[in-house]
């Protein structure tokens, strides 16, 4: 995706959906589900192609993003609160129309629905 | 190298066996998965991609790396503010230059500070990513479906399960290594143990505590 390269700390995302048939390292827990980046964490060569021998370039930036359970869980979380940080690959992130974690709207203004 | 992956399945300690009783080392994996990593130890060697000497190197680099390593870190960041603040900035240059460990071709790696507002628990909800670079191979429950999908949607009943009863006011982050980097935990540092040097302090940090599920020992 376009401008995924370049998130800033604070920027709502959403991870995207989707079944690839591929060895991928997206959790499906969190796929479809709105989080924050909190920093970028280097760019690493596509996991979805080393698994298959080939080269993973170019390579591609991965962000650290943390979640509210709540957004993650919904109706199934019986406890909390709490976060969850993962590291997601920027081609699964994509915007977000409004921050999903109180507290976390920086960047967000503009896009709130 | 499966069976040097997954060598702390035996604890004659906890399961009443005979201690000199002979290690029955195939009990744990499928026929058909043994017979797949000896031929493809076999053909790697055979191409040449690396040697026997190759895997024995890395084994012993492994087995070098052991809990006792990351407590050593963990004190030396408890009494060096200059150390843990370098290591929570870029932590590979923080430990290859006070510890001269050689963490090239080994994962990245971050570490987190938990503190009296805030603790982490680690865990990879996908394999078994772990800081094998500092801490060596992982516990057999790290890997366990049971602590990898119940971790992240409860969290506080898995680390209560470990005798770890926190504040309710703690904020929890579950931290999922999905990816390329891995996490080690900066345990908060029990109180009583002003003036300690960093030998003592280091008998009270535990493997687990390092993962995030148990908190440091009590003086």
């Amino acid at each position: 995706m376009s401008g995924a390269s370049s998130l800033a700390a604070g920027v709502p995302v959403r991870v995207r959906t989707g079944e690839p048939q591929t060895h991928c390292r997206t959790p499906h827990y969190l796929r479809g589900k709105r989080g924050v980046v909190l920093r970028a964490l280097g760019r690493y060569p596509n996991p979805e192609e080393l698994a298959y021998h080939k080269p993973g370039m170019p390579p591609l930036t991965l962000y650290q993003v943390e979640f509210d359970a709540a957004e993650v869980w919904g109706e199934r979380l019986h406890e909390g609160p709490y976060r969850i940080v993962a590291d997601i690959f920027e081609h699964w992130l994509e915007p977000s129309v409004q921050p999903a974690v109180p507290g976390h709207e920086q960047g967000a203004s503009h896009d709130r629905a | 190298m499966t069976v040097h992956d997954h060598g702390d399945h035996s604890h004659p300690e906890h399961d009443g066996h005979d201690a000199h009783a002979p290690v029955d080392d195939l009990d744990h994996y499928a026929p058909e998965s043994l017979l797949m990593e000896q031929a493809l130890r076999e053909l790697l060697i055979e191409q040449g991609v690396f040697s026997a000497e190759d895997i024995q190197r890395q084994i012993d680099l492994t087995e070098s790396r052991t809990p006792a390593l990351g407590a050593q870190i963990i004190a030396r960041a408890w009494v060096d503010p200059a150390f843990r603040a370098a290591l929570l900035e870029d932590a590979k240059p923080a430990l290859g230059g006070a510890f001269a460990l050689d963490l090239a071709n080994t994962p990245e790696l971050t570490v987190l500070e938990n503190t009296a507002g805030l603790h982490h628990v680690v865990c990879c909800t996908l394999c078994s990513c772990y800081p094998r670079n500092i801490l060596g191979i992982p516990p057999a429950w790290y890997k366990s479906r049971e602590y990898r999908s119940r971790v992240v949607i409860e969290p506080r009943s898995v680390l209560k399960e470990f005798g770890t009863e926190l504040p309710a006011q703690r904020e929890i982050r579950v931290v999922d290594s999905t990816a390329d980097m891995r996490y080690l935990v900066i345990p908060l540092r029990p109180a009583g143990t002003e003036g300690w040097d960093e030998e003592r302090l280091a008998a009270l940090v535990t493997r687990d505590s390092m993962i995030g599920v148990s908190q440091a020992l009590a003086p």
